[in-house]
């Protein structure tokens, strides 16, 4: 599935030891056009303010909706307000989202997960039942309760995601740490006396990173979907804040006379979920054990 | 069949969690139910009256306990006005909208998937595979939310081929499918090529070419067949987020669904219609898992007569 990368990827010889520290993270045209866009995405979000994008808020009344042009070059939305300044600012709500939803989710699923499939019992068994109840329904579903609970704001929508992201992860987790508990190099650190959260922590979490950072790249980008869908259904940022979801919901009543309201934003958000699932179909070729 | 019957009481068990779950959500949400109905100038006794018929005085097992009654024998009704809906009624009437959203939706994902996969990992490398991966690639990456307009302007308003969305004719249904359906697709296709690159490289597929076998019968007959095993699973799994996507193309197409029925349920706090929405989600998955559950013991003789 590494598209582009040809037959010469493959190990040259299974008899000798790969030398795979030489090897860079990150080859092939995809994954690399991937690294690219995800790595301009994360300049334009730490850099919006000094790019000389304008203020996402400047409200210009009398140039409503206006098409692109030399003062606004993606036009203008309601009130009068310039699209490129919206999608710059709103590159960093998606990102700071989408980052920290992903984070959050990632360490307290992957921690979840190890210790229900260390301890097995009880813990186990309730971590299964807690992630079976959570996966019984769509999971945006249930960020749209919590977001409607919360009410917008910026923390509620990462807690929305967080609710049912870690879930994942959890089940990843879990299912490494159950193939990987019983293998030799456990037992011998165990025989040689080492506790418990010592066998966790250096033998069973390093051996579980590869796997959990290649879901992650994808989880990243379904994150920033899905704040965007919560945002267009109002339930994500509070009203006003440049979000590219939020844009969106508002060019679709002006899809007549201002298109350009809904292009762009979109456009913004496609591109970066394309960023991020190139960059995580050449992590995962490299990192993940499970595809050699 | 053992398997199975585990697999239906775990399930349902999952649904109860999740109406459960819900219903807590929902007496968190703030503010009161009965200042959006009457309003806040209404009077101290009225509001005591319909807090008292909404049974909202009772502790929430109680009004689980209502629910589930009323549920049990299709009497609940809505808990907004007018209170004479009957929320079965509603959800009848949403039910087989969205289920023939959906429907649709898999139709299209499959018609484009399947060959589009088949092509693709039959000869990788060629310039169906690449167009087939740069397919999957794009068709993941659309928002659904963007997908859904981008479409309405060319194909509704700039061609005006078709109608924005409708049920009063089968091509009021294109968009919001397609809309829906072309993650699935572009999913499906890239999972069914790396699916069938792997069969293909069984000692049974080799041997099946030293039998001297027709490169067609190799590949739809013995290769495809085991090919299509782990498609099945995603597919079940995938089902599930199809579910989910309906909640936003519905909104996106203002489609009269499930999902237009629970957003509006949310937000006019109509407690017993969420929790019935929330429900019928619940169960659908369910079934969709089974009914995958099924036909994987079906396509699968190891599981069908095995342990």
């Amino acid at each position: 599935m590494s598209d582009g990368t040809a037959p010469l990827g493959l190990p040259a010889s299974p008899s000798l030891p790969a030398p795979a520290k030489r090897r860079p993270l990150v080859r092939g045209l995809g994954p690399r056009i991937g690294l690219a866009i995800v790595l301009a995405l994360c300049a334009v979000a730490l850099l919006a303010p000094f790019l000389g994008a304008g203020d996402p808020y400047a409200i210009s009344l009398s140039q409503e909706l206006a098409p692109p042009g030399p003062d606004h070059p993606l036009g203008t939305a309601e009130n009068g307000v310039d699209v490129l300044a919206q999608l710059v600012h709103g590159a960093r709500i998606s990102l700071l989202v989408g980052f920290l939803a992903t984070l959050i989710s990632a360490v307290a699923g992957t921690l979840l997960g190890t210790a229900g499939a260390y301890r097995g019992g009880v813990v186990d068994e309730a971590l299964v039942r807690v992630i079976d109840v959570l996966l019984a329904f769509p999971g945006i579903l249930l960020a749209i309760f919590i977001a409607s609970v919360l009410g917008p704001s910026l923390g509620n929508v990462i807690v929305a995601l967080c609710a049912t992201g870690w879930t994942g992860y959890a089940r990843l987790a879990r299912a490494q740490v159950l193939a990987l508990r019983d293998r030799d190099f456990v037992h011998a650190a165990r025989a040689m006396g080492a506790s418990t959260p010592r066998i966790v922590l250096r033998h069973l979490v390093p051996n579980l990173l590869g796997p959990v950072v290649v879901q992650a790249t994808f989880g990243l980008p379904g994150a920033m979907l899905a704040e965007a869908s919560l945002s267009f259904l109002g339930l994500g940022v509070p009203p006003g804040t440049p979000s590219w979801g939020a844009l969106i919901d508002q060019g679709t009543q002006y899809l007549m006379i201002a298109p350009h309201v809904a292009l762009f934003p979109g456009l913004a958000m496609a591109l970066s979920v394309l960023g991020f699932n190139l960059l995580g179909d050449g992590l995962r070729d490299r990192l993940d054990p499970r595809r050699r | 069949m053992n398997r199975i019957l585990r697999r239906t009481g775990g399930a349902l068990f999952a649904a109860l969690g999740a109406v459960l779950l819900v219903s807590i959500f929902l007496d968190l949400v703030p503010g009161d139910p009965v200042d959006s109905i009457l309003g806040e100038q209404a009077q101290e006794a009225d509001r005591a009256a319909l807090r008292q018929a909404l049974h909202l005085d009772e502790p929430l097992p109680a009004r689980l306990w209502i629910f589930a009654r009323d549920a049990a024998t299709l009497e609940l009704r809505s808990s907004v006005p007018p209170f004479q809906d009957r929320v079965f009624d509603r959800i009848g009437k949403a039910l087989p909208n969205t289920a023939l959203l959906a429907g649709c939706a898999l139709g299209i994902a499959l018609l484009v998937a399947v060959p589009l996969g088949l092509l693709a990992g039959w000869k990788p490398g060629g310039k169906i595979d690449a167009a087939a991966s740069g397919f999957a690639v794009l068709g993941v990456a659309m928002p659904r939310i963007w997908l859904g307009p981008l479409l309405i302007l060319f194909f509704a308003i700039r061609l005006d081929w078709l109608p924005v969305s409708g049920l009063e004719e089968p091509a009021g249904l294109v968009l919001p499918a397609f809309t829906l359906g072309i993650a699935l697709a572009a999913f499906l296709a890239r999972m069914i090529r790396a699916s069938l690159l792997e069969a293909t490289s069984e000692d049974y597929v080799r041997t099946a070419r030293a039998k001297g076998l027709h490169e067609r019968t190799v590949i739809l007959k013995h290769a495809l067949r085991n090919a299509m095993l782990p498609v099945l699973t995603v597919l079940g799994l995938q089902l599930g987020a199809l579910l989910g996507g309906a909640v936003i193309t519905e909104k996106v197409f203002n489609y009269p669904g499930m999902g237009t029925l629970l957003l509006q349920a949310i937000d006019r706090r109509d407690y017993d219609m969420a929790r019935a929405c929330v429900l019928a989600f619940t169960l659908a998955y369910v079934l969709v898992s089974l009914l995958t559950d099924l036909a994987y013991a079906a396509a699968d003789p190891r599981v069908r007569e095995g342990r």
